[in-house]
């Protein structure tokens, strides 16, 4: 296991350096001077040329990555042109409440498809499964800055059982979780009502039938052991999409992550702001996506050989 | 073709798909038939309007008809859908193929340019890309475009791999075929299925981006119509004028489920595994 580890890790590094480098690249794609984007075009000569030196912007392209490798090195992303608070603080003071939220949309997203997913398998054109199937079409078809806004009506204003907005404490975690939660739940349903019913033609599962196996053992110990793996790689997949989500989920519900760190960044062309953020989003996708390949290892050990 | 239409036929979910996508896109194209009122002529005195006769889906916060807006925003979002699935499954084409069939070195630094896109999740890059770039919605097309691609690459570049290795390919060689002829004529007809049903679930996706886009201001500018930044602005009324924000968000749901139920129907009538 030692060596599969290492030989994943050492896979993610050159995928590291090319996020690193495309979000170095991506404020020299401004249109013009990204200074005067920054600044606005009526901004004094003295102030652009202060900024374009505090940036390193003055300097050749080669010369600006190098200093920019060298100071991510020491973690240092810049500091912030609006606030001027250094940036990787601003991100480190959001990013808890960011992982609360979508670790709480990932809970709700498993508790409702797992079972469901199983149930849908086990009882095909049941109720669970035309439930199962209203939750991947309701998952699939209605984004977040519509089923949020929908969530607030009707269990915030209509009902009062949920908090509008805010983060202060477990009830004003539901409703952003839900709203976060539901696509992956659809994602993850589907995919667990297809993967479980093919495993359950397996022959080993018509062995421990033949065995006398009850219908709930060859279930929960036989199937879902096996039905894991492309669960675990949907779930990898689906991150992502659970990371790009919060910058939305926390804008409708005001929720004070690193989602809405990156859209207030975004809206004051805060730069460095939006490159730390950008950057900080994405390399937690490849350690998540890291994480995952290690499970595949652990779920299925025939993997860990080098192919 | 005849395979495909066969298959969309064959399939209720594709043929109920089809019909919503075309409701849809017929929207679109007449939406200067169908809709009575300019969609960014302003009347204050009457903001907020709820549905009526004359207004069906009410007044937005300006006084400018809903409907009409509904109707002229499908233009957006389908013409946002056609031209990026258009111009990344052309870009994913190109670059599978070239992957697939040229191997080696070739196909490994592809390979790895499109882990390191695909290490930006989902919209965030076309967020970052949309903000440094500008709101318009020829940068969103931009942003889209760049981060789409590599789906469909993946997808050719899998199949080409798999196809080049058989007997009819080594036939087309042995009788003197150069590699373009040999992708072009032999190996991407028979890709078309599973093109055709990454390309339904793209162009769904890319529906959706752009609303998400112009939800967060980085999209479509006003008064150019959008169903995104119509929810954002509806999303403020949601107590007093719930209509400004429904009607385009059951557009824009209703959109993607019906593209959503195409490719779910083709893909099972096709027998495509594994496209979206």
């Amino acid at each position: 296991m030692g060596t599969y580890i290492l030989r994943r890790v050492l896979l993610a590094v050159p995928t590291v350096f090319g996020v690193i480098t495309l979000v170095f690249l991506l404020i020299h794609l401004t249109p013009g001077d990204p200074v005067d984007v920054m600044l606005g075009e009526t901004a004094q000569a003295a102030d652009k040329v202060q900024l374009r030196r505090q940036m390193g912007l003055d300097r050749p392209l080669p010369v600006q990555y190098a200093r920019y490798l060298y100071h991510l090195a020491r973690g240092d992303l810049g500091r912030s042109l609006h606030s001027g608070r250094p940036v990787r603080r601003l991100i480190m003071a959001r990013y808890p409440a960011t992982l609360e939220l979508a670790s709480a949309a990932l809970v709700f997203a498993l508790g409702l498809a797992v079972p469901l997913g199983i149930l849908a398998a086990a009882r095909p054109h049941s109720i669970w499964d035309g439930l199962g199937r209203v939750v991947a079409v309701l998952g699939a078809a209605m984004p977040n800055f519509w089923l949020g806004p929908l969530l607030i009506l009707l269990f915030a204003i209509d009902l009062e059982w949920a908090p509008v907005s805010g983060r202060d404490g477990l009830a004003h975690l539901v409703l952003p979780a839900l709203t976060l939660g539901i696509g992956m739940a659809g994602v993850l349903t589907r995919m667990l009502r297809a993967t479980v019913l093919e495993r359950l033609g397996d022959d080993y599962v018509r062995t421990a039938r033949a065995k006398g196996a009850s219908e709930r053992r060859i279930l929960l110990m036989h199937t879902l052991r096996n039905a894991a793996l492309p669960v675990v790689t949907i779930l990898g997949l689906q991150a992502g999409a659970l990371l790009a989500g919060t910058i939305i989920t926390e804008t409708i519900f005001s929720w004070p992550g690193l989602g809405r760190l990156t859209l207030l960044a975004i809206q004051t062309r805060d730069y460095p702001l939006v490159q730390g953020c950008i950057l900080v989003i994405a390399l937690s996708y490849v350690g998540i996506n890291l994480f995952t390949d290690l499970m595949y290892g652990w779920i299925d050990p025939r993997l860990r050989r080098p192919s | 073709m005849s395979r495909l239409l066969c298959g969309v036929l064959a399939s209720r979910q594709a043929v109920a798909g089809t019909l919503i996508v075309l409701l849809f896109a017929g929207m679109a194209l007449l939406a200067t038939e169908l809709t009575s009122y300019e969609p960014s002529r302003q009347d204050l005195s009457a903001d907020l309007q709820p549905p009526s006769r004359a207004h069906w889906c009410g007044r937005d916060k300006l006084g400018r008809d809903v409907l009409s807006r509904v109707v002229y925003g499908a233009r957006v979002s389908l013409l946002v859908g056609v031209v990026v699935v258009g111009i990344t499954g052309s870009i994913g084409l190109f670059i599978g193929a070239v992957a697939g069939y040229a191997g080696g070195r070739t196909d490994d630094v592809l390979m790895r340019l499109i882990d390191i896109l695909l290490a930006f999740p989902g919209i965030v890059l076309a967020i970052g890309l949309s903000a440094v770039l500008g709101p318009s919605l020829r940068n969103v097309l931009l942003a889209l475009s760049v981060i789409g691609w590599t789906g469909y690459a993946r997808l050719v570049r899998g199949e080409v791999l798999a196809w080049r290795e058989r007997e009819f390919v080594a036939a087309a060689v042995a009788l003197g075929a150069g590699p373009v002829r040999v992708v072009t004529r032999h190996i991407l007809p028979q890709l078309l299925a599973p093109l055709v049903v990454q390309a339904t679930f793209g162009m769904a996706g890319a529906i959706v981006a752009e609303a998400s886009l112009s939800f967060l201001g980085l999209g479509v500018q006003p008064p150019t119509p959008s169903w995104g930044a119509m929810l954002n602005e509806g999303r403020s009324f949601l107590l007093v004028a719930p209509h400004v924000a429904l009607f385009p968000g059951v557009a824009l749901t209703l959109t993607v489920f019906g593209l959503n139920l195409l490719g779910d129907g083709l893909r099972e009538v096709l027998d495509v595994r594994g496209s979206d």
